[in-house]
């Protein structure tokens, strides 16, 4: 058979008329789809290199770009989609495993958009949070099941000893995003945002950057299977340590960042040679049993004096409610599970868009297991995995969560197109890349501004919301399945989700 | 108390400037020998050449003295400075008082002795350094019809003559006693680059060579040259150099070698007098010489200086450097610096395009860039020029220097930080 | 020297991407019609960019007049057309007066000052947009890679 020419996933339209020929088109393009014919003084588009980015779209100063899906790449069918066919036959060149980046995208239903809220009507009046106090701060760690107090003189104060917590002025924070998956000023964006608004981010497997450390106390440093940068001052630095044992995007193996993005820099924060592959384990090799884990954890309490929380991350899968069970009894002050519509850097696809539960019904079963064996006060449960928004937050605080970790809205209000090409390394928005070039693309103040924004407007929203239902604290909608019904729910679905059907009433 | 400022070229006026700046009461009056004040004097050979109009002459207009409340007495020319009575007397035999008094009187044309040639008695023959003696030339070329004439001194002055001259649509000739034009600031090379767009706009450039006789009764006729040719010429141009214009002081006890003395504050050997411009030769005490620099930007800073330390604020001058820009036939030139090679040591870098009528050089001496020669080209010489004076090490980017796209990105980072922070001062301290 | 507040555009070298937009919109600041495709249709031929780009492997950056304190071309002007205005602090070139000598291209050490183009033959720099609000390069800049600045002096 003749070596057949990929197809173009995009075709880039130029109108000529407004084309200045300024260039900007050429010169962003990190995959050098546009270029120059000096001759014809024109401007042309590769659309087979075109991933579909939208940057030179967005920097475009004419409005001469217009970036569309090739509407029959592929013959249409119904089974033998396009992305079917241009898999096959990528495979049956390479010979390899397909790999792809963020998170899956399938037509797997929703279960966030399955699920409506309620609000307050006549009986108990709504709340407007512009004129009321509205309390959406959250408090992550282990809870005593009472307090004790001591009165002297007139005065009362706590005996009770608190467990170390991570305060949030909202109940959202940055999911882990190693400093190698992501620019370190993608990082520095995120960092600066928690910073200003009030929560946390994540330095995810890759180690601490010098320039992070002045984050510290908005940062959750994560220990993984790889033990990449780890050592006691690592684990001292943030305001709280995560085990990492799985990923949403990836459940049940382990990470890869090839040599050639291991830079100088990398190099130094992930503590491996320049050059060499860092490689992730699957499991921890020191973690068989839940056992182990509980020695992790507490090897981590001990070095970091018991004053800050350990939580571990494990990807939703079907046993998710037993395991975070053990992790709770392991002595985790918060379990963190990512759904299978958690993102990454670079997944097999085949493992991305099959392997791992929806978020929604992994809160619910999670949350409802604890509070059965009466131990959901001992950790905090943080979710991620595809939360799109703030009724996203809502809904998953409803079901049970504590709070929430966002990666890929993060990203995208950082400029993310979702074009899928992280494992590239050529991110034109300056976000998945270590190219020198590209970084610079992202300027962190803007960033910054940007990723705090969105927090802000969600937390605006979710006020909304909360007043809405009469609620003036978001400690009453946590586990508050009475606020949720579902609507073209299955029964048995219902059942896990815990909620009723929409019409029901209480 | 009263500032009293001789000369209103660029010394006197940033003298003035900086002096009204710092104190905004005190008397400050301008004295010129000229009967106008406030005109630029490179602009001469524009207004010859019939590029700038009157109006346009004025680097300073005269709404612009009485605006900052500095007098100006035109046509007064000084001939003697009494320290001991902090007087000075004019020609007319008035005697004026000052508190602190700046010499910025710059420069007199320098006249050769040649054969015939009696420069008050004949006409046809000028100097070039006011205004007044573009008036003349004009004037006399209208009246008697002139179309040819000699210009003797192919140095700066001489060539921006020429080059008005050619406008007028003369038949000009050069004579230059050294072996090329502009031998002060070019190389040969340089220079051959000017002879070539000089010859092609018709004139005659005579190198190796100068007048030795003048002809003619009242008025010129012809000039014999050294080598045996004869020009024919109803008009001759002397602009052979100027010499610091320090003859009134004679008697006054102020310190003078070729030209007054300063230190680094702009201070003559005597209390409140100050000199500043091609009147003033500086001693540098960290050279441990002296020189005079007779350019603008010299002169300008020079008494911006004398200003500062006028008025009481203690500002020393860094020193400044020979530099010149000029257009000549159509040829832009800019020459900065050390830029012979006959200094021992040095590094030359050249880059040279005869289809562009392109010229680059630039002298490394230990290291660092002590000259710098453009012509034809001379975008962005400013940043050779920065760095001439800044002597920054140019060893970890020599190889960069003569590229085409050139810039601050090839510059060390520290440098250009400093730089594009705003933090680096040239010329003053 | 002016004192107060004094308009300043800053470069931040580590966040230009090259995309020469800045040179572009300064164009078009500058034009008659004050349109992109019109400028590129009609007006280029005469009009020449105050913001230069350099670029060098990945660094690149955008560098316009920084309106010096103690500006040399002001000092080496001889026609007095390169002037300090006193009431913005920025430096300006009096077209009619320039004569181009190109003096303040000698002494630039940015190298910012340009030969005017076509029938333009006098000096060329940037004005800092005073009849904008922002200076078209600052205000086009897709990060924020040149800001505006007030500094006191």
């Amino acid at each position: 058979m003749a070596k057949r020419r990929s197809t173009a996933d995009f075709v880039l339209e130029r109108d000529d008329y407004k084309c200045i020929r300024c260039l900007a088109c050429v010169r962003v393009c990190s995959y050098g789809a546009n270029f120059y014919d000096e001759r014809e003084n024109m401007v042309f588009t590769e659309n087979r290199k075109c991933v579909g980015c939208h940057f030179c779209e967005a920097i475009c100063p004419t409005e001469a770009i217009v970036v569309q899906h090739n509407p029959l790449a592929i013959r249409w069918n119904a089974h033998w989609t396009s992305e079917v066919v241009t898999d096959i036959m990528k495979q049956a060149e390479t010979g390899g495993v397909l790999l792809t980046s963020m998170g899956n995208d399938k037509p797997y239903f929703t279960y966030f958009d399955r699920m409506v809220l309620n609000a307050s009507q006549v009986t108990n009046p709504s709340i407007d949070p512009l004129r009321e106090p509205m309390e959406i701060r959250t408090f992550i760690g282990k809870k005593p099941l009472s307090l004790e107090l001591e009165e002297s003189e007139g005065s009362v104060a706590l005996k009770t000893q608190i467990a170390p917590q991570l305060k949030l002025e909202v109940p959202i924070m940055f999911s882990a995003m190693s400093y190698g998956s992501i620019s370190l000023n993608a990082s520095k964006s995120l960092a600066k945002a928690a910073q200003t608004v009030g929560t946390y981010f994540n330095t995810g497997e890759g180690g601490l950057h010098k320039d992070l450390k002045e984050f510290g106390e908005n940062m959750i440093v994560q220990c993984a299977s790889g033990r990449f940068g780890v050592n006691v001052d690592y684990l001292n630095a943030g305001a709280a340590v995560e085990i990492k044992i799985g990923q949403g995007a990836k459940p049940g193996i382990g990470g890869h960042l090839p040599g050639e993005k291991v830079t100088e820099p990398i190099s130094e924060t992930r503590m491996i040679p320049v050059g060499t592959d860092a490689i992730s384990p699957a499991p921890h090799h020191d973690i068989y049993s839940i056992e182990d884990l509980r020695q992790l954890i507490y090897a981590i309490k001990e070095a970091t004096r018991y004053k800050k929380p350990v939580g571990v991350k494990i990807a939703a899968v079907h046993n998710v409610a037993p395991i975070a069970s053990g992790i709770v009894r392991a002595g985790a002050d918060f379990v963190v599970i990512d759904g299978i519509r958690g993102g990454t850097g670079a997944t097999p696809k085949v493992t991305r868009d099959n392997v791992g539960i929806p978020i929604e019904l992994a809160i619910a079963v999670v949350d409802k297991r604890l509070r059965d064996e009466g131990i959901r006060h001992l950790a905090s449960i943080i979710v991620a995995g595809g939360i799109r928004k703030s009724s996203d937050v809502i809904k998953a605080i409803a079901l049970g969560a504590d709070a929430v970790y966002i990666g890929t809205a993060a990203l995208v209000a950082l400029g993310c197109h979702l074009c899928q090409k992280c494992y590239m390394g050529k991110c034109n928005w300056g976000i998945a890349t270590q190219d020198p070039k590209l970084v610079r693309r992202l300027n962190p103040e803007i960033g910054a501004r940007r990723a705090a924004n969105l927090l802000r407007a969600w937390a605006l929203e979710i006020k909304e919301i909360l007043g809405g239902m009469g609620i003036n604290a978001i400690e009453s909608l946590r586990g508050n399945r009475d606020v949720l019904r579902g609507v073209g729910l299955q029964e048995h679905e219902l059942e896990i989700l815990g909620i009723k059907p929409a019409g029901e009433a209480w | 108390m009263r500032y009293l400022i001789i000369g209103t070229g660029p010394a006197g006026i940033a003298a003035a400037e900086k002096i009204r700046g710092l104190d905004e009461e005190n008397e400050i009056l301008m004295l010129t020998s000229e009967e106008i004040a406030g005109y630029s004097k490179p602009l001469i050979t524009y207004f010859l050449g019939r590029k700038v109009n009157e109006d346009r002459m004025f680097y300073r207009p005269p709404w612009y003295f009485e605006e900052r409340n500095i007098s100006v007495m035109t046509s007064t020319k000084v001939i003697e400075v009494n320290p001991a009575k902090k007087l000075v007397i004019t020609e007319s035999g008035e005697a004026i008082n000052y508190d602190r008094l700046l010499i910025a009187t710059g420069g007199l044309p320098i006249v050769p002795e040649i054969e015939g040639l009696n420069p008050s008695e004949m006409e046809g023959v000028f100097t070039f350094t006011q205004w007044k003696d573009s008036k003349d030339v004009a004037k006399y070329i209208t009246d008697n019809d002139v179309t040819e004439a000699v210009v003797l001194g192919g140095g700066l002055i001489g060539l921006k003559t020429t080059e008005a001259l050619l406008e007028l649509g003369l038949k000009v000739s050069i004579v230059e006693l050294s072996d090329r034009i502009l031998s002060n600031t070019f190389d040969k090379k340089a220079s051959m680059i000017v002879t070539s767009a000089l010859q092609k706009r018709g004139c005659n450039v005579y190198t190796n060579d100068t007048i030795v006789q003048v002809k003619g009764k009242k008025k010129i006729t012809k000039v014999v040259l050294k080598s045996g040719r004869e020009i024919k010429t109803k008009l001759l141009i002397i602009a052979i150099g100027v010499k610091p214009n320090v003859g009134f002081l004679k008697e006054s006890g102020v310190r003078v070698n070729r030209g007054v003395v300063v230190n680094e504050h702009m201070e003559t050997n005597i209390t409140d007098i100050f000199a500043a411009g091609d009147c003033a030769e500086f001693y540098d005490p960290r050279l441990g010489k002296s020189s005079t620099i007779a350019i603008w930007p010299v002169a300008f800073s020079e008494g911006e200086v004398a200003g500062y330390n006028m008025a009481g604020e203690r500002v020393s001058y860094q020193g400044g450097i020979p530099m010149n820009s000029v257009e000549i036939a159509g040829v832009a030139t800019i020459s900065v610096g050390n830029t012979s090679a006959e200094v021992e040591n040095v590094e030359i870098l050249e880059y040279e395009s005869d289809k562009r009528s392109v010229y680059k050089k630039l002298v490394i001496k230990d290291g660092k860039l002590v000259g710098a020669v453009f012509v034809g080209d001379i975008d962005r010489a400013g940043i050779y020029t920065g760095l001439i004076l800044q002597k920054v090490d140019v060893s970890s980017f020599k190889d960069d220097l003569m590229r085409d796209d050139f810039g601050l990105v090839y510059l060390p980072k520290e440098y250009r930080k400093k730089l594009m922070e705003g933090e680096l001062k040239v010329w003053l301290e | 020297m002016v004192k107060g507040m004094r308009k300043k555009i800053l470069v931040k070298e580590e966040y230009c991407i090259g995309c020469r937009l800045c040179e572009i919109y300064c164009v078009t600041a500058h034009s008659q019609s004050k349109n992109l495709i019109r400028v590129f249709r009609y007006e280029l031929g005469e009009l020449a960019p105050a913001v230069i780009v350099e670029e060098r492997e990945y660094t690149t950056f955008a560098v316009q007049c920084r309106h010096c304190e103690e500006a040399s071309c002001v000092r080496a002007c001889i026609t007095g057309a390169m002037h300090r205005d006193s009431s913005t602090g920025a430096v300006y070139v009096d077209r009619d007066k320039c004569v181009g000598c190109w003096m303040c291209i000698m002494v630039c050490p940015y190298g910012v000052i340009k030969r005017g183009t076509g029938s333009n033959k006098v000096a060329s720099k940037c004005d800092l947009c005073l009849d904008r609000e922002l200076p078209a390069c600052v205000e086009n800049c897709p990060n924020e890679a040149l800001v505006l600045t007030e500094v006191n002096e």
